[in-house]
């Protein structure tokens, strides 16, 4: 026992010698704290950032912390750095955040939330005309419920992501009723029955996710975005009304606590350079939701092969 | 009497004929009248006492200052004396000790491994309480090891371990006070109403900024839910001392302090028991919520299996918090039932022997650990996994009981669950607010009209009347089911001891074991809306309606049966005449829990999209708006609130009239 102890001292002094020779160039030995959440996306960009902050010698710590309570922290300096804040659910709290003048929006991170309904390829049959919204018009009856009938059911994201999908269904006057999901986790508790019933559904999905690689089906096409679609009633399909058209795209962000700046500016550099491409996410979300590989192992895979992407970030 | 009693129907029939008719055609005469005000309450009136309260808050969280220091600063050191302890524990057992911190910590000596703890916990409860306690106690962290939630299951016990005697010791020294000093007793109850059901989401941000971000915060909340009943449980127990053994007492000489500390407590401890049970479920209750704000663990397994809908892993990881609910459960009830200790001879070391013997076990577990490595991680191959099936079962109800499933699902919307919406949704908030008075008025007396007002008031000009009255909807539908569902079956099991003990075990489970894990498995077979939060609001309301019907028949004076089968009552008639009459106080009490569990739920239902107050805190905290969140959860609380006080001064006055028939 006391062999094994001092060949462990013995060790972490070694240690300590090696890397205070490798490390002397960052700012700080603090370790960085990165937030992770509940979904893999997250997790992996978490992971990723703090893979390549630790190639360029910082310290990095990741902690679990809630989605929109983490900002809390981040005002605070509790925690540091939150790698993914989507524009579809979290700007009003972001917004807040940078306004208090404690946390930085530190740019996007590449990825671009798409969000819009979708239904699933069996409902084609019974709704001839779909991916065109206007075939909606006449088959809301495929997609109605024994609660919303006549009308069809729409299933909403949780009343916290917004959207406007009430106004949406008036301007275009879709005869659907909206019904919200509370969390994401129930709206996709919801389709997993309804597909594997093949019973009509039509709901929220946002992509990256791995729903859409999992499940076969398509996005509705409604009239493209455009921002004078939701200012002015005067654009597009409905003259008297605004939101007579699709859902906007959106960003992800990344955000962090001001000191961070200040106290690791060579991190913070690299956090801004930081990018993935949809494609990239949705692979690594695939591998590691639907798949069942670990975490460490998609990032680790995702490392090796864009060791020129990372090491460029770094530079 | 008779004559009081006809005008007392009438009166009650009255109201309800009243707020029937502005209920169905409260729109039409508003409109006929031009008096719309009175069924919406307009926009212009709120008082937007959330705004207030917002600015209250950043000045208590950013400006407020004592001497030199902020208030945050007395927080954050609070928290920094409950954090040594945590991470000495945490490091013991699941980090191991390291150098510096982050990735690049060098690590000393690693976490014990899971020899030595099984061991430890397995001797603890042979101590306590004898072969069969260590095997159920074993049993439970094999479950944890076997099922690979091993380090998330030491996550959530080093939470437990240090919240637990955090919220009894500081709930039985509240609990003291209130029973010496009368204005404290009445100051603190109703802070402790507040602290049990202003849902916990409302003052989530609050104490995120005072405690800091992870474990910290996630503690104090947990402690602040978990530690009222061990208060109002310790006054309760102190107050049924019998006043022969206080004289007894008095008389052998004992000053106030030793009346307390040798005779009042001792003889309260039974009962100051069931707290702690209660402390510890509550705790562990919280899991899923604390590791929302970072204190990972069991819960955080449960919430990331399930946002991949992994229905199996999901159960699994809930069952982890269940089994370890119970474990540590029944090891505190076995602590406290020990008598005496023996003052039996021996040298030390016989009297140590079975600490001594662990500490070598956990010596030796070191070296052995790092010798063969299955000992220090349990291999992820040798894992048990109950796989696909718990998916599979919920698939395939899905594929072939669907249809059976949607009917009686329609048929609970279309003939109950609308109605009483449209109905409650229909009455004007001016007549709301005269009815609460009413009622309560009518009930308790006029101090209980008053406060009833002015929280039916507060929750109007708030602008939250019609989610108060969703909430009234979907605790009240599903506490009457709860109530139906329940009290036969409590009844049932009170008569026979095999059937209390099975079905105390069901309610344990269901008492910890987080809603969310059947929420899931719920929406896929009833789709999001109000029938599935209603099912899970009756899975958990639903544990003391049972539990409080079984004590109450098991209460019954085995002599006043006796006289009943003398006197030749049939076994139904022993039923209704004699046990039920007599457990009726304690199904009452049910019937108060039952509301406040339902109440409580609110926070979860909102995740299945109720549009509720649940749903308003829950929207608060997105938007990151606090003063509004403390609002809904106030709003809440002063539902709950009042639902109690309406039915304790039913009970009371129930059992006022029953002794002056007497």
């Amino acid at each position: 026992m006391k062999k094994m102890l001092l060949a462990s001292v013995a060790l972490v002094l070694a240690q300590a010698v090696t890397d205070g020779g490798a490390l002397a160039e960052v700012e700080s030995q603090d370790p960085i704290k990165i937030t992770t959440h509940d979904w893999s996306g997250n997790i992996i960009s978490a992971n990723i950032m703090s893979e390549v902050l630790r190639k360029a010698g910082y310290n990095t710590e990741l902690v679990q912390a809630d989605y929109l309570a983490q900002f809390a922290g981040l005002k605070t300096g509790d925690l540091d750095l939150a790698m993914e804040i989507w524009a579809t659910t979290g700007t009003d709290a972001l917004e807040e955040a940078v306004a208090t003048g404690n946390v930085v929006n530190f740019g996007e991170t590449g990825m671009i939330s798409r969000e819009e309904w979708w239904y699933p390829a069996y409902m084609e049959e019974r709704c001839p005309g779909l991916p065109d919204w206007r075939a909606l018009l006449d088959c809301a009856d495929a997609f109605a419920t024994p609660e919303t009938a006549p009308n069809g059911r729409y299933l909403g994201g949780p009343v916290t992501w917004g959207g406007y999908d009430e106004e949406r269904v008036e301007a275009l006057g879709l005869p659907f009723e909206v019904v919200h999901a509370g969390t994401d986790a129930a709206l996709f508790a919801e389709l997993q029955a309804a597909y594997e019933r093949k019973d009509p559904i039509i709901l929220w999905i946002y992509q990256p996710h791995w729903a859409p690689a999992k499940y076969e089906g398509k996005f509705i096409e409604f009239p493209p975005y455009e921002p004078a679609c939701y200012s002015d009633p005067a654009w597009g399909e409905n003259p008297d009304m605004a939101y007579d058209c699709g859902k906007p795209l959106g960003p992800i962000w990344k955000a962090g606590w001001v000191g961070l700046e200040k106290k690791w500016p060579g991190a913070a550099k690299i956090i801004r350079n930081f990018t993935v491409t949809n494609d990239e996410m949705g692979a690594m979300v695939y591998k590691a939701d639907v798949e069942g590989m670990s975490i460490e192992a998609v990032v680790a895979e995702w490392m090796a092969a864009n060791e020129a992407k990372w090491q460029a970030w770094i530079q | 009497m008779i004559r009081g009693r006809a005008a007392s129907w009438a009166f009650w029939l009255g109201l309800a004929g009243i707020t029937a008719v502005l209920s169905l055609n409260g729109k039409e005469i508003a409109q006929a009248t031009g008096l719309s005000w009175l069924t919406k309450y307009p926009q212009a009136w709120q008082l937007h006492l959330d705004r207030q309260i917002s600015a209250a808050l950043k000045w208590l969280l950013e400006e407020a200052t004592f001497g030199p220091f902020q208030f945050r600063d007395f927080t954050r050191l609070l928290s920094a004396l409950i954090e040594a302890p945590y991470t000495l524990l945490r490091n013991l057992v699941v980090d191991g000790f390291a150098w510096g911190r982050g990735q690049q910590a060098v690590p000393i000596l690693p976490p014990m491994a899971w020899l030595p703890v099984i061991l430890g916990f397995g001797l603890l409860a042979l101590r306590l309480g004898g072969a069969r306690l260590a095997v159920l106690v074993t049993a439970a962290f094999l479950y944890l090891l076997l099922f690979g939630l091993w380090q998330s299951a030491m996550v959530t016990l080093v939470s437990v371990v240090i919240a637990v005697p955090l919220g009894v010791l500081g709930g039985a020294a509240l609990g003291i006070l209130a029973f010496r000093v009368r204005w404290i007793d009445r100051a603190l109850r109703p802070v402790l109403d507040l602290m049990q059901t202003v849902p916990v989401f409302a003052y989530l941000v609050p104490i995120l900024f005072l405690f800091g971000f992870g474990p910290m915060a996630a503690l104090v909340a947990t402690v602040i839910y978990a530690m009222p009943p061990m208060v109002r449980i310790t006054t309760i127990g102190l107050r049924g001392v019998p006043e022969e053994v206080v004289e007894a007492g008095r008389m052998a000489g004992c000053t106030r302090r030793q009346l307390l500390w040798k005779v009042q407590l001792p003889s309260a401890r039974r009962m100051m028991m069931v707290g702690v049970n209660q402390v510890i479920m509550l705790t562990l209750n919280m899991v899923i919520i604390a590791s929302m704000i970072g204190a990972g663990g069991l819960g955080y397994d449960v919430l990331t299996a399930l946002r991949k809908l992994d229905v199996g892993r999901g159960v699994e990881a809930g069952f982890g918090i269940v089994v370890l609910a119970i474990a540590l459960d029944k090891l505190s009830q076995a602590a406290a039932n020990r008598g005496p200790r023996d003052p039996s001879g021996g040298s030390w070391l016989y009297r140590h022997r079975w600490i001594l013997a662990w500490a070598a076990v956990v010596v030796a577990s070191y070296p052995l650990a790092m010798a063969i490595p299955p000992l220090a991680v349990y291999p992820a191959g040798w894992q048990l996994s109950t796989g696909g099936f718990w998916s599979a079962v919920v698939s395939w109800i899905n594929l072939n009981l669907y249809d059976q499933i949607e009917a009686v699902k329609v048929a609970a919307l279309t003939w109950v669950l609308v109605p009483v919406k449209t109905f409650l949704l229909g009455i004007p908030w001016a007549w709301g607010l005269v009815l609460a008075g009413t009622i309560a008025g009518g009930i308790g007396g006029w101090r209980l009209g008053v406060m009833a007002v002015l929280m039916t008031g507060f929750i109007i000009t708030a602008g939250l009347w019609p989610e108060a009255m969703i909430t009234i909807y979907l605790c009240g539908v599903s506490v009457v089911i709860a109530m139906l569902i329940g009290v036969p079956i409590g009844i049932l099991a009170g008569q026979n001891d095999r059937a209390y003990g099975v079905v105390t075990l069901i309610l344990d489970t269901l008492q910890t074991l987080p809603s969310f894990v059947y929420l899931i498995p719920v929406v896929m077979l009833f789709k999001v809306g109000d029938f599935s939060a209603m099912i899970a609001v009756v899975m958990y309301a639903i544990v003391p309606a049972i539990r409080y019907a079984a004590v109450g028949i098991r209460g019954v004076d085995p002599q006043l049966v006796e006289a009943g089968i003398v006197s030749g009552c049939t076994r139904g008639q022993l039923i209704r005449k004699v046990k039920l009459p007599l457990a009726m106080p304690s199904i009452l009490l049910g019937l108060n829990q039952t509301i406040m569990l339902a109440i409580s739920m609110l926070v979860i239902t909102a995740l299945v999209g109720t549009r509720d107050l649940g749903q308003e805190v829950y929207i608060a905290l997105t938007k990151a708006n606090a003063g509004k969140g403390i609002v809904a959860g106030l709003a809440v609380a002063f539902i709950a609130m009042m639902s109690d006080r309406i039915i304790t001064a039913a009970i009371a006055r129930r059992t006022a009239a029953r002794e002056t028939h007497a």
